[in-house]
């Protein structure tokens, strides 16, 4: 019995296998078809494409931290914080990432001074 | 032997691997910051003139008013009111008279007009929720928004221990950097204005901010005290701008793939 469920597991993880490493291959198309639209400045495509990577492969870090940039140079700052925590939740040790971040908090921080009536 | 090598190629391979699978792309991005007070309904903008004090040798009201007067005519869309710099102290003075026939700062043994320190302003600072004064003031130039404030900008000593950067030469005339820690005593200014923005179509605050910038030298060196005056007021022009107007900040980001 116990022989059978690890065959099923070893069974049920070779089928999903290939359907997550489809998933990243998919997402990774759009995002990198998401960062040759932005480098021509189509930002609003470039969101498009990542935000389907990120539906694809909510995994998918670098996805996430497009994302947020885009969403910075749109001035839509909420969007772009939480696509930035997202994209450090997942990969917490990524030195891009953070020094994106940190750069963006800097300058969010501006809008929102805490001495203003 | 062949193990240990073997180990230290697959290790090389896979460092080569991530480096060769992080592709990154550096992007300029311009970030547009709303302004944080909607101007949308005026037309026009009148800085009014400050409360001042603190150093005898800058007149914090006038430079405050033209500094920000230059600014806002570049960078803003707003027209802006040219005008005498009202009389702000005078006002509030008269305005208390009235209430409590007293003078401001006589309470605290002070020279009538005379701001040394931060408390001397509080005795003046009732003219700024003085309503129906600012929208007498809304009235005669249009319905503005009306710009003012106080304006505290002084002199200040400070000692202590100092960590900076020597150069050292060791015996092969090699140079290094190393930080060394002295004790200094160092002068300078700080400023510490209060911007306050009005709705000149009701005389109600609509807003206000408060900044704090100082800047120190070495004792033994001199600066004026109006190009000091500038150097701090040019670090804060840029967040007193972004009230008012959006702008654009420049930077560089990565995309990952």
């Amino acid at each position: 019995m116990r022989l059978l469920s690890l065959l099923f597991a070893f069974l049920l993880t070779l089928s999903v296998a290939p359907l997550a490493a489809d998933a990243r291959s998919d997402a990774k198309k759009q995002v990198e078809f998401g960062i040759a639209v932005s480098q021509r400045g189509l930002w609003r495509e470039a969101i498009y494409r990542w935000e389907r990577a990120a539906q694809i492969d909510p995994t998918y870090a670098a996805a996430h931290n497009n994302l947020a940039i885009a969403y910075e140079h749109e001035g839509e700052l909420d969007k772009a914080r939480a696509a930035y925590e997202k994209a450090l939740e997942l990969e917490p040790n990524n030195t891009f990432i953070k020094q994106n971040y940190e750069l963006f908090k800097e300058i969010n921080d501006r809008t929102t001074r805490p001495d203003t009536l | 032997m062949t193990a240990r090598l073997a180990r230290t190629l697959c290790s090389l391979a896979a460092v080569a691997l991530t480096v060769a699978c992080t592709n990154y792309y550096e992007i300029p991005i311009e970030t547009p910051i709303r302004p944080k007070l909607d101007v949308s309904a005026f037309q026009r903008v009148l800085v009014a003139g400050f409360i001042a004090g603190g150093s005898e040798d800058v007149d914090g009201n006038l430079e405050t008013t033209r500094l920000l007067r230059s600014q806002l005519r570049t960078k803003s869309e707003m027209r802006v009111i040219d005008t005498d710099v009202l009389p702000l102290m005078d006002v509030a003075s008269e305005t208390r008279a009235t209430s409590e026939n007293a003078q401001p700062n006589e309470a605290q043994g002070t020279a009538p007009g005379v701001i040394k320190e931060d408390s001397d302003l509080e005795p003046y600072e009732h003219v700024f929720a003085d309503v129906e004064y600012w929208k007498r003031i809304g009235e005669e130039y249009q319905q503005p928004l009306i710009v003012t404030g106080t304006v505290m900008f002084a002199p200040q000593a400070r000692s202590g221990i100092v960590q900076r950067d020597q150069e050292v030469y060791d015996s092969f005339g090699r140079r290094r950097v190393v930080p060394v820690r002295t004790y200094m005593e160092r002068k300078g200014f700080v400023l510490k204005p209060r911007f306050i923005f009005i709705d000149g179509r009701t005389g109600t605050v609509l807003h206000s901010e408060n900044f704090r910038e100082e800047i120190l030298y070495n004792a033994n060196q001199t600066s004026p005290a109006l190009s000091s005056y500038f150097e701090l007021m040019d670090r804060l022009i840029p967040s007193f701008l972004s009230t008012l107007s959006s702008q654009k900040i420049k930077g560089t980001r990565v995309l990952l793939q």
